[in-house]
């Protein structure tokens, strides 16, 4: 899974709650060293088996479409990243809006998480799309309303994630990206409807021409690739979200350990031999200028 | 602000010893640096009082917090009766702050830049032509544009933007640096002044002697922490971290627990993450 | 709120007034824009005529996040951002008063657009009322939305690439509006244009409303 540079920190004192008791650093349970759990290690089994019986269903045993012939298989992926990742700006929409309202770190880091794995669905759906066009109309683009609007969230995303890089200040870390992520799908939203509305000017042809008498294996394939999908998108959410908390606990951490050192700082300025106080989490890294 | 015009409390006997500012065991941070890292003070109406401390110790960053801009992350802060932790917004209004940087337009004129802060704080036009020729920017200096000054004159710009406001708490930040003799004078008694009238003062300052003579007393700052004279540093117990732990309804809350409660029961050694 | 965002927007219209950086450097690029393009769609085969309102909305694109970018800059600055959190402004009223002075130097430059687009491309207007309505809501559309992600951006230090990146797919719906209303305003067929200036008053609108719920939050972080 993706490691992107620490992402989270300790967040500033506009905590709504009460201040909670402090544990010492020394009776704090040890970090888990892996992301699994019981619970996603049998969504990952569910998820692959589900890949499998997708991948057999839609490249073996349904037939060719009498249109489309084999290209529709690739349908059978396309429909469902595009789905999938419309579910992931969803959730960072709401999770940006859950963390402006109750700045508690975790809708953060899930904010970020659901843009990430939006941005990988997005550029399956756009190449599945390309190479679906190709024997279709015989070009790898078209100006249709989805792709189009597709490509803009595209964009969006990339925006959204170069911000959150660029945040280095972690005591206002979040409010911006929170906000940017607040907007995205309402921008989805108007940017969609504008790009429909421009093209059905020009009457298309959609790239999403399921006929309504699908059914047999074809349908099957479909739901199998909805199945797949999901399960896949689910297990990529859960790790990606423990991954950044795991690397926000991790930020939090030096704190103490900066509090200590700066103290200890004051108390050897002030001529005392060694701080009277006691460090905390010991290998104390160095103060930042 | 009082709306007739006197924003200054009356020195009552009750009044006298009315904290203005209390801060204990206050963290602050820039970035992730603790420029703070456990603070006491408490200033009453009507002090002077003089922060010293080496450039790093955390002077600048003490101010802002005074001002209600820098969060405080752990401890208590209470300014001018205000909780800051709670909510930092409502005491700006009543603080003046004269930082390093003028907050001056570069393209407007001083006479424009004064009129613009002052209207900004809803002041009054007397005070904003009174605190402009306070400062000695009458005159020429007046429709001059903020950019094309001396540092000295825009500093005298940013006092005068101060003064419109007649805050109840003047935060000032080296405020004689880049000023003549003429002018330091003139700050002097115009901060005299002002606490006669009932404001309370804060400065941070190098020119340890002019500044000693001026203040009541003297507070000395060392690497984030309150020294009193000859003591340890002061501050809260450390390894103390703030409420950062996922609440019910975040999304870390069960699998953070859960997860804790299985490597208690089985054991799992993990890596401390240092 | 009104009035302290009639003071910022005297504020920073008085700026501008000022230091003329609309007037002697964000106006010629617009003109410069149009020539380029002139230049790169040969202009003798009619093509210029046919695309005259998507590239008179593409150059208001480009010099607008010019203006835009001046505009956010000014309130950067340490010093000055600070003074504002300190002044008792309401955030709001910044935001409106710093989109309304955006919106006068936009429809400033418009009409010199509309003036070059009229001389180099030969162009004739026709259908002025939905013009000018196209015109004022699609300024208003960028103001809104280009000053509240100009705050969202603010204090990079790659603001400049970055408010591009972020903005212009923002804008992508304001852009096909606006060009389809000029479209149907030059073709003679107004009727089809005024549901698209619709389109532009109805995004100007909720950009207004976001900006001013959100730009006191962004003025906060530190």
């Amino acid at each position: 899974m993706t490691t992107s540079p620490p992402a989270g920190s300790p967040t500033a004192g506009t905590d709504a709650g009460p201040d909670r008791p402090d544990r010492p650093a020394s009776t704090r349970p040890p970090a888990p060293a892996h992301t699994g759990s019981r619970g996603s290690r049998v969504l990952g089994v569910a998820a692959l088996a589900a890949v499998a019986l997708a991948t057999l269903y839609g490249l073996v045993l349904s037939p060719a479409d009498v249109e489309m012939q084999d290209s529709v298989r690739l349908m059978y992926i396309h429909v469902p990243t595009a789905v999938f990742a419309y579910v992931g700006c969803f959730i960072t929409t709401v999770a940006s809006a859950l963390w402006l309202r109750k700045r508690t770190p975790g809708w953060d880091v899930l904010a970020g998480a659901g843009a990430e794995i939006g941005l990988v669905l997005i550029v399956v759906t756009l190449a599945t799309g390309s190479l679906w066009g190709r024997p279709t109309w015989g070009t790898y683009w078209t100006w249709d309303a989805r792709l189009t609007s597709t490509a803009l969230l595209a964009v969006m995303l990339v925006g959204y994630l170069a911000l959150r890089r660029l945040e280095d200040d972690p005591s206002s870390r979040s409010a911006r990206p929170a906000v940017l992520g607040l907007l995205l799908v309402p921008n989805v939203v108007i940017v969609n409807r504008s790009v429909e509305w421009w093209r059905s000017l020009h009457q298309d042809p959609t790239i999403t021409r399921l006929d309504p008498q699908i059914d047999g294996d074809l349908l099957v394939s479909l739901m199998l690739g909805f199945l797949a999908t999901g399960l896949v998108f689910a297990w990529l959410l859960i790790h990606r979200f423990r991954v950044g908390w795991l690397e926000h606990q991790a930020e939090r951490l030096d704190l103490d350990a900066a509090l200590a050192a700066r103290r200890a700082e004051a108390g050897a300025v002030a001529g005392r031999a060694g701080s009277a106080e006691p460090s905390g989490p010991s290998g104390v890294s160095g103060v930042p200028a | 602000m009082d709306p007739e015009g006197d924003h200054y409390p009356r020195n009552t006997p009750g009044n006298a010893m009315e904290s203005v500012v209390h801060l204990h065991a206050a963290v602050a941070l820039l970035g992730r640096f603790p420029a703070l890292a456990g603070v006491d003070l408490d200033v009453a109406r009507g002090e002077i009082v003089l922060l010293s401390g080496a450039n790093g110790a955390g002077k600048t960053t003490l101010l802002r917090v005074c001002a209600g801009l820098v969060p405080i992350v752990r401890g208590e802060a209470v300014v001018l009766g205000h909780d800051l932790r709670h909510d930092p917004r409502p005491v700006r209004h009543r603080v003046g702050l004269l930082g390093h940087a003028t907050g001056l337009y570069d393209d407007l004129t001083v006479e424009e830049n004064v009129r613009f802060w002052g209207r900004a704080a809803r002041a009054a036009r007397a005070d904003v032509e009174a605190a402009m020729a306070l400062v000695g920017l009458d005159g020429r200096l007046r429709t001059v544009a903020a950019g094309k000054l001396s540092a000295g004159q825009r500093r005298r710009t940013s006092l005068a933007c101060l003064l419109a406001r007649r805050p109840e708490l003047w935060l000032l930040d080296e405020p004689h640096a880049g000023l003549d003799a003429d002018a330091r004078d003139q700050l002097d008694q115009l901060i005299v002044q002002a606490v006669s009238q009932g404001a309370t003062v804060v400065l941070a300052s190098h020119e340890l002697d002019r500044a000693r003579a001026l203040a009541h007393r003297t507070v000395e700052l060392v690497a984030g922490t309150i020294v009193p004279a000859g003591g340890e540093p002061a501050g809260g117990e450390p390894g103390a971290a703030a409420g950062d732990e996922p609440e019910h309804g975040d999304p870390a809350h069960g699998w953070l627990e859960h997860g804790e409660r299985a490597r208690g029961r089985h054991g799992e050694g993990a890596s401390h993450v240092a | 709120m009104w009035r302290d965002a009639g003071l910022v927007a005297q504020r920073d219209l008085r700026i501008e007034l000022r230091s003329r950086v609309t007037t002697n450097q964000v106006a010629p690029f617009a003109l410069l824009v149009l020539l380029l393009f002139a230049f790169a769609l040969d202009p003798d085969r009619g093509l210029l005529e046919r695309v005259t309102p998507g590239l008179y909305w593409t150059a208001v694109l480009f010099s607008g996040l010019l203006a835009l970018g001046r505009s956010a800059a000014l309130d950067e600055v340490d010093g000055t951002r600070d003074a504002l959190r300190l002044s008792g402004l309401d955030p709001a009223g910044v935001f409106l008063g710093k989109a309304a002075a955006v919106a006068a130097q936009l429809l400033a430059l418009e009409a010199l657009l509309a003036l070059g687009v009229a001389v180099l491309y030969d162009a004739e207007p026709a259908s002025a009322v939905l013009l000018l309505a196209t015109c004022v809501a699609a300024t208003a559309a960028v103001a809104a939305a280009g000053t509240l992600y100009g705050a969202l951006v603010g204090g990079f230090r790659v603001r400049e690439t970055l408010l591009p990146l972020v903005l212009l797919p923002v804008l992508a719906p304001v852009l096909i509006g606006a060009t389809r209303a000029f479209e149907a305003a030059l073709g003679g067929a107004a009727a089809d244009g005024w549901p698209w200036c619709g389109l532009l008053a109805g995004f100007a609108i909720v950009y207004s409303v976001a900006g001013a719920l959100a730009y006191g939050t962004l003025l906060e972080d530190t």
